[in-house]
């Protein structure tokens, strides 16, 4: 089959060939297309939920005069643990100053830091209305500059022989097609959605996880790559989750079903028991650690207990919270063993050292003789009614990719691929090898998607 | 009775922006969001002032990651359009009317002035306007309506005003009303820093800033016409009908100008609204109200063309029927929106100014 059709309208081959329409494959198409390739996007997901996990970002990390190379690269060296490819990480870390123009001459517009971000408005530039928005600006310019949009569109292989790429056989609207470029840029994400390849390596608890973002990262162009021969890069092991309101959707719950309120209480698991210092570092810092801890505990389930002195004080979340009078009423809300609940809460409170509380800094409340304590922000929970919210572990992204190189190049064992370009969470490993700073996805992803575009244009005889 | 379609749209308003608090990535857009944040809960003084904060731009909902088919199906601008709507019937004196009203107060106009004319003796070319309809009988029934037009917006807002919580001396608040004021005149909420909004569909346009500005502002300048032909008229006795280029005609005209284009562009691209914003339950009284607009300017403009003509008299029964049912169906159609938005706006001023003390 050399030519695909669907209908009587036949597929012509393309220079460069877009696997996923999110923020680095938009980046990828709008920068292959200016250079004048002619360029194809296959989106998975239906025009509705297009743009992958983009859709659920709000901000871009950014080197600017208050926030210099050295703090940044500081700060990523710091998450990773020193995890991280340095050339590629500077090179993410200088793309991201530049990349502000860029964005805004294809319509991209930003605002100032959401209230409850104040922490993030020297780092991190928003964009107005958010990702969603951002991918609508994207799209609209590529629309503009004749970029093809397949939707419903999933890889289902690709011709790669010896580094080189041919096509890709792709289900577009449920019927097979063939779609062959002079140069492939991979952009689809990681595999967090993908419920056996999760249980593979996690068991029957991934079966409780939650996926944050999208259904569609299910990590087939991944899995592809991987066995075509391209080097792996991060932990396969490893996936970035926080804690979520166990409530929320299994998928695409995105940012309203985080909750914030965790260091101000305490959290116990299904046996009433607490299980972690809640008062370990200011929340921004220990968010991501939480989603592990759950994913721990039985039936990967856990709860958020705080009492009336604690509201107010965080930003409110989209399920409301469970409710009692006292510990055991509440403990009987939330199907918990009662008697338990009423020790650890009694204990708790016989352990809190007096202390000005100010949830804004590690202040000096903490417990003495519990195991484990809670080393800040303790208070005594004996203010009426009392809350408690169910907590999951919910996935965002997941650390497995495919190497490359400051070209963008996929590696093999035998060198660069030929025609092979990646970006965005499908070679975020590279970077982020472990931990997560906020905005630096959007950052990978521009300044990559953008590389590969232009690689991939080049490779393209453009 | 009570009102299930409203209230349903209230309990839908309240369930949808939980989630835009807990989301608020549109805070950039307009004022909705920011003055949502400062709330936890909503109660349906809460909504009905968000509602009439809105300008259905649909930002928004372009931008919203929980957009239908998402199974949260957040959809903003609908929703709080169709509280908006249900605020104005549950706001409106002495009691919300429907469509019918502006075909009869245009017949009951069009019959007053036929019924004085004949009074007055018939056909034949007067030399001026109030030979045809004496000006006592037309500054009567004006003066009427627009008493009780002006009673019944006062009522409107005294009842927002009232659900709203806040002190009556505060509409009096000179800072916030200039920051209200620059919002209504400059139309802040339409602009969108200069390219536009997301109406009638998903690309940005400034096409509806601009005939929603031509509109305001033709009807502003047909106001300030008749404010000056009345003292004309009462202070120094000048007579109707004026010279050309007098002042209460060249306002009139260029006022008449922009309420013929205003009107017909947003009606045209109301046509084309995106149905997925578009409110379910429209209210007729809305496209009356710029029909009217029009047709007001428009027979406006056509006895000035007119005026020495053998079709003046009958132009002027028109004319005056028209102005008579747009003014009375004005308390009960899309005109109080701009009652309720300044108000809103107002509000919005002061719990900013509130927010900038405290901090």
């Amino acid at each position: 089959m050399n030519r695909a059709t669907q209908g009587s309208e036949p597929i012509p081959e393309f220079d460069v060939l877009v696997a996923g329409g999110g923020n680095a494959g938009l980046c990828a198409a709008l920068s292959a297309a200016e250079l004048g390739a002619r360029v194809a996007v296959v989106e998975c997901a239906p025009r509705e939920f297009r743009g992958g996990n983009s859709r659920h970002t709000r901000n871009l990390r950014r080197r600017s005069e208050a926030y210099p190379e050295g703090e940044y690269f500081n700060d990523l060296l710091r998450v990773t643990e020193s995890e991280t490819n340095q050339e590629l990480a500077r090179l993410a870390i200088r793309g991201s100053e530049t990349s502000i123009d860029w964005m805004r001459a294809r319509g991209v517009h930003f605002q100032p830091s959401l209230r409850g971000t104040l922490h993030l408005d020297r780092t991190n530039a928003f964009f107005l209305g958010g990702g969603k928005a951002l991918l609508n600006a994207y799209y609209a310019a590529a629309e503009r500059m004749g970029v093809r949009v397949f939707y419903n569109a999933e890889v289902l292989d690709l011709d790669i022989h010896s580094g080189r790429f041919e096509a890709a056989r792709v289900s577009w609207n449920g019927a097979p097609v063939e779609i062959r470029a002079k140069a492939l840029v991979a952009a689809a994400g990681g595999f967090e959605s993908n419920r056996e390849w999760l249980e593979e390596i996690w068991g029957e608890p991934a079966r409780n996880f939650l996926v944050r973002g999208t259904p569609y990262n299910q990590g087939k162009v991944l899995g592809l790559l991987l066995e075509k021969g391209v080097d792996p890069i991060g932990n396969p092991a490893q996936c970035h989750a926080v804690a979520v309101d166990a409530r929320a959707p299994r998928y695409d719950g995105g940012i309203v079903t985080r909750l914030d309120c965790l260091p101000l209480g305490i959290v116990v698991n299904q046996r009433a028991e607490r299980f972690y210092d809640e008062g370990e570092d200011l929340w921004p810092k220990r968010y991501a650690i939480w989603g592990r801890l759950v994913a721990q505990q039985p039936e990967q389930i856990a709860f958020s207990l705080i009492d009336s002195k604690a509201l107010g004080l965080f930003m409110p979340s989209v399920y409301p919270a469970v409710r009692g009078d006292s510990i055991p009423e509440l403990a009987a809300n939330l199907g918990l063993p009662g008697e338990g609940l009423d020790t650890t809460v009694r204990r708790f409170n016989a352990a809190v050292q007096p202390g000005a509380f100010d949830h804004t800094t590690l202040d000096q409340c903490r417990t003495l003789g519990l195991t484990p304590e809670k080393t800040h922000w303790a208070r005594a929970l004996d203010t009426p009614p009392y809350f408690a919210y169910p907590l999951r572990p919910g996935i965002t992204f997941t650390y497995l990719g495919v190497k490359v190189n400051q070209n963008a190049e996929v590696l093999t064992t035998r060198g660069p691929a030929a025609n092979v370009l990646a970006a965005g969470e499908i070679m975020a490993g590279n970077i982020l090898g472990k931990g997560y700073l906020a905005g630096i996805g959007m950052t990978i992803g521009t300044v990559f998607g953008r590389i590969a575009g232009r690689e991939a244009a080049h490779r393209a005889g453009h | 009775m009570p009102d299930t379609k409203a209230d349903q749209a209230l309990g839908e308003g309240a369930r949808i922006l939980t989630i835009c608090n807990a989301c608020r990535y549109c805070e950039g857009y307009c004022a909705v969001f920011p003055a949502l944040e400062r709330r936890l809960s909503f109660s349906a003084a809460d909504l009905n002032y968000l509602a009439n904060l809105c300008h259905h731009c649909g930002e928004c909902y372009y931008a919203c990651p929980y957009a239908p088919p998402h199974e949260f199906a957040v959809n903003v601008p609908k929703t709080l359009a169709e509280i908006r709507v249900a605020s104005y019937r549950q706001y409106a004196w002495p009691a919300p009317v429907g469509a019918w009203l502006a075909p009869v107060a245009f017949l009951i106009g069009l019959a007053i002035w036929i019924v004085v004319e004949r009074a007055r003796g018939g056909p034949g070319l007067p030399a001026d306007f109030y030979g045809l309809i004496r000006h006592g009988t037309m500054a009567g029934v004006f003066g009427a309506i627009s008493l009780f037009v002006l009673v019944a917006f006062l009522a409107g807002l005294v009842q927002l005003w009232r659900e709203s919580g806040q002190r009556f001396a505060r509409l009096l608040d000179l800072s916030a009303l200039r920051r209200a004021a620059w919002d209504v005149f400059t139309l802040k909420y339409l602009e969108g820093q200069g390219r536009g909004c997301t109406y009638p569909d998903e690309s940005h346009s400034r096409t509806r800033w601009w005939f929603h500005q031509l509109t305001f502002y033709g009807f502003l300048s047909c106001f300030a016409s008749t404010t000056v032909a009345a003292i004309y008229h009462y202070v120094f006795g000048w007579k109707a009908p004026y010279a050309y280029l007098s002042a209460p005609v060249v306002l009139g005209t260029l006022g008449g100008i922009g309420l013929l284009v205003g009107p017909v562009g947003l009606l045209w691209l109301k046509q084309r609204q995106d149905e997925a914003t578009r409110a379910g339950q429209q209210n007729r009284l809305d496209i009356a109200f710029i029909a009217l607009l029009f047709l007001t300017s428009a027979t406006g403009l056509a006895l000035l063309a007119f005026r020495a003509t053998a079709a003046m008299p009958a132009l002027l029964a028109v004319h005056l029927a028209i102005v008579l049912a747009l003014f009375v169906t004005l308390p009960y159609g899309k005109f109080v929106h701009s009652i309720y938005r300044a108000a809103a706006l107002l509000r919005y001023a002061l719990e900013q100014s509130g927010e900038e003390k405290t901090v």
